[in-house]
């Protein structure tokens, strides 16, 4: 029960980029049209499901102060936190390259579609966003690290789609000469976010 | 020498990196509800670019193509780390928002850091590259001030934590804007800004 709770307030009330902003790079970037929108929020789902309980798994064991404990009674003082954000982003960068190069060998129909995003994710603030939220908010376990990644995935990805979709529309209407292009875009989205708000009083 | 002045001033108004190139969002707005963090962030964000470009224009020679987003990305991480122990050591007399501590370690991410280095520190020498870095760095710090402001002024009638409306305003009626502090108004208040560098500037207009 607490799992589900955690997964549906991960997607609708601390969404990735309508409470905190991650990822909007990216997000503004490739939302132009919902084919492409797709094929990268996919991507990020996955690679944020693979890299948040790994980053966990090294928060626990490696990083945190008295962490490195099972190593030994000398090393239970020992506190690497401050090293924290060069091995995460380390995982992130490695894993995305490993993943590509799989990906290009093994399946390079999902590749040829998929391709240009795959390196564009290891600079999504998305999924180091998640990694450092993981670390301040001490999940109990890996099952619910697995669950806050898969949740905000897929927020991400909603957002991505929506906007996307929206976007797609707005190519038709009479916008403003100097408002057009980028500026009715952050518009959009700060109307989206607003109405994403109405999830923010839902205790779940 | 005169190129030098063109590097610097081109980010900060015709070419900035928020408004023009639309890098570096990510992370940028969510400090902005008051004007102390949106500095510090502001701040930190130029020591990391200045030093960063300048670290990866002073290797770009052993660089070797295929894996320099991983080393980039380890000397930004390294910078960011910096700057967080500095300001983690500057905690006790100079207090900041425990939100802040995130975002600075999402500075590794932003894209502005990474975007300058693969599009100037890369081909450039290390001085202009040290230029170019900084100056991104505060063509970016000044969206940020600026957005931070309004909100803290609409938002909580305070500036660095200052009140600055006075009393009988609100006696008067005068209310604080709560949909300010919200972080979707963040968004509104960026297009606005575009939009009115936009119409200022026809040349930045799309088709």
């Amino acid at each position: 029960m607490e799992l589900l709770s955690l997964f549906v307030k991960s997607i609708f009330v601390d969404n990735m980029i309508f409470a905190y902003f991650l990822g909007m790079c990216s997000y503004l970037a490739v939302s132009k049209n919902v084919k492409t929108a797709n094929g990268l929020g996919l991507a990020v789902i996955f690679v944020l499901v693979c890299t948040l309980p790994l980053n966990y798994l090294l928060d626990t064991y490696v990083l945190k102060s008295g962490a490195l404990s099972w190593l030994g009674e000398e090393f239970a003082n020992v506190d690497l936190s401050f090293l924290s954000f060069i091995i995460f982003i380390a995982v992130i960068a490695a894993f995305v390259q490993l993943v590509e190069m799989i990906v290009e060998k093994f399946m390079p129909s999902l590749y040829s579609s998929l391709g240009i995003f795959l390196p564009l994710i290891a600079v999504n603030c998305a999924i180091l966003g998640g990694s450092l939220f993981m670390q301040q908010k001490d999940f109990a376990g890996v099952g619910e690290s697995v669950v806050y990644a898969l949740g905000s995935g897929i927020g991400w990805y909603l957002a991505i789609v929506a906007l996307a979709a929206i976007r797609e529309k707005l190519a038709y209407s009479n916008v403003p000469k100097a408002l057009k292009g980028i500026g009715i875009t952050f518009i959009t989205v700060g109307l989206m976010g607003m109405a994403f708000m109405i999830f923010m009083g839902i205790s779940l | 020498m005169a190129n030098f002045k063109e590097t610097f001033l081109n980010p900060i108004f015709k070419g900035n990196p928020i408004t023009v190139l639309v890098l570096g969002i990510c992370s940028s707005l969510a400090v902005t509800v008051e004007l102390k963090g949106a500095l510090v962030m502001a701040l930190s964000v130029t020591a990391v670019t200045g030093l960063s470009s300048l670290v990866c224009s002073l290797i770009r020679k052993t660089i070797p193509n295929r894996v320099r987003i991983i080393v980039q990305l380890v000397v930004v991480a390294m910078m960011v780390i910096l700057v967080d122990q500095l300001l983690k050591a500057f905690e006790a007399t100079y207090p900041i928002d425990k939100s802040l501590s995130v975002y600075i370690g999402l500075i590794i991410t932003n894209c502005i850091v990474m975007g300058r280095i693969e599009a100037f520190a890369l081909g450039n020498k290390p001085l202009p590259s040290l230029v170019d870095g900084l100056a991104n760095g505060l063509g970016y710090g000044m969206i940020l001030v600026v957005v931070a402001f309004m909100r803290e002024l609409l938002g909580s009638g305070t500036i660095f934590g200052f009140q600055v409306i006075p009393d009988c305003f609100y006696a008067a009626g005068y209310a604080n804007n709560g949909l300010v502090i919200l972080p979707p108004f963040a968004l509104i208040l960026l297009g606005c800004i575009i939009w009115i560098q936009r119409s200022l500037d026809k040349d930045l207009q799309e088709k």
